[in-house]
């Protein structure tokens, strides 16, 4: 490359220096983000019921425990340890957690796999 | 969900897609924020060359993730290690060139003057005094389109060879000739508008 060429070249970088986004953009673009992941809260379901055909990703103790390894035994701890995430977020007592969170395995497990 | 933008650092910049793919929602939603943070800068940049002003810039970063989240786990699994850099350029140029056909406009101002538009950081302020500069930008934008694209990936977004041809959809040597091709027109550009007002200041007698 010729020394002109170069000296284009620097310049070209010059001219076209990154331009920062501003900052209201960030904040929108990440508040849009936040509220459409929540959203779309049954499609997330769904990915994560592919997920957890993987069983290293299912809640063991309880829900698995009741229902066994069936996809709906997967619904089940999906359910479940979505709502034991709230409830983790809600509770101070470890023990209420727990009765809780085996309370909502048992009607999860009544309501997708009536039959057992 | 919450968690998605709960952590800032300034800099950070991972490749993405070098690690393993993603088992759940939440790891999922880990990579993408990381590729956001990563790539929030250039996806703006981009666009502001591209379209010439900070409202219509701003429209198009949004679209753009927007549009890169419903597709990211796909692109994830397709990427085969690769940096998704490209990817998330290439649907920006996308939207860029359905933004023009929907509304059926060209950009309207040269870059130098869509700093008018409240921005916390403009081209103008940059290059302010700089004649040289200025004509280089508005030398840019008399290119034609994938001459300017591919010296907006090189020269604002540091983009290689490589990822510059991902993101048109060419080959790394194609990509290397329309760069080449690119330069030495806006130089000719640039020769000339640095030349004609000198030669209007002559006396016509």
């Amino acid at each position: 490359m010729s020394a002109g060429a170069a000296d284009f070249e620097a310049l070209l970088r010059e001219a076209l220096t990154p331009v920062e986004p501003p900052a209201d953009l960030t904040q929108r673009l990440e508040l849009t983000l936040v509220n459409l992941t929540e959203l779309a809260q049954e499609e997330l379901e769904s990915w994560e019921l592919k997920a957890m055909r993987d069983p290293r990703n299912w809640v063991r103790p309880a829900a698995a425990a009741v229902v066994g390894a069936s996809a709906g035994s997967a619904l089940v701890a999906l359910r479940v340890r979505s709502r034991h995430r709230s409830r983790k977020q809600q509770s101070g007592n470890l023990f209420e957690l727990a009765a809780h969170t085996l309370q909502d395995a048992r009607y999860e497990a009544r309501r997708i796999l009536p039959g057992r | 969900m919450r968690a998605l933008f709960g952590r800032r650092e300034r800099g950070y910049a991972p490749h993405v897609a070098d690690v393993k793919a993603p088992e759940t929602k939440a790891e999922l939603d880990a990579r993408f924020t990381e590729l956001y943070r990563a790539h929030l800068r250039d996806v703006y940049s981009y666009s502001y060359y591209r379209v010439g002003n900070h409202h219509d810039a701003e429209d198009l970063t949004e679209q753009t993730f927007l549009q890169a989240y419903r597709h990211f786990e796909r692109a994830l699994r397709e990427s085969n290690g690769r940096p998704l850099r490209p990817w998330l350029i290439r649907i920006a140029h996308n939207l860029a060139a359905n933004f023009y056909r929907d509304r059926s406009r060209k950009p309207e101002s040269a870059i130098e003057d869509a700093g008018v538009i409240s921005a916390p950081h403009t081209t103008e302020s940059l290059v302010e005094g700089r004649e040289e500069l200025k004509a280089i930008l508005t030398g840019v934008q008399q290119l034609p389109d994938d001459r300017r694209e591919a010296l907006i990936m090189r020269f604002a977004l540091g983009m290689d060879n490589r990822e510059i041809a991902r993101a048109l959809g060419r080959t790394d040597g194609a990509t290397k000739v329309l760069l080449h091709r690119a330069i030495r027109q806006l130089e000719g550009i640039v020769a000339e508008d640095i030349a004609e007002p000198q030669l209007d200041g002559r006396d016509p007698a």
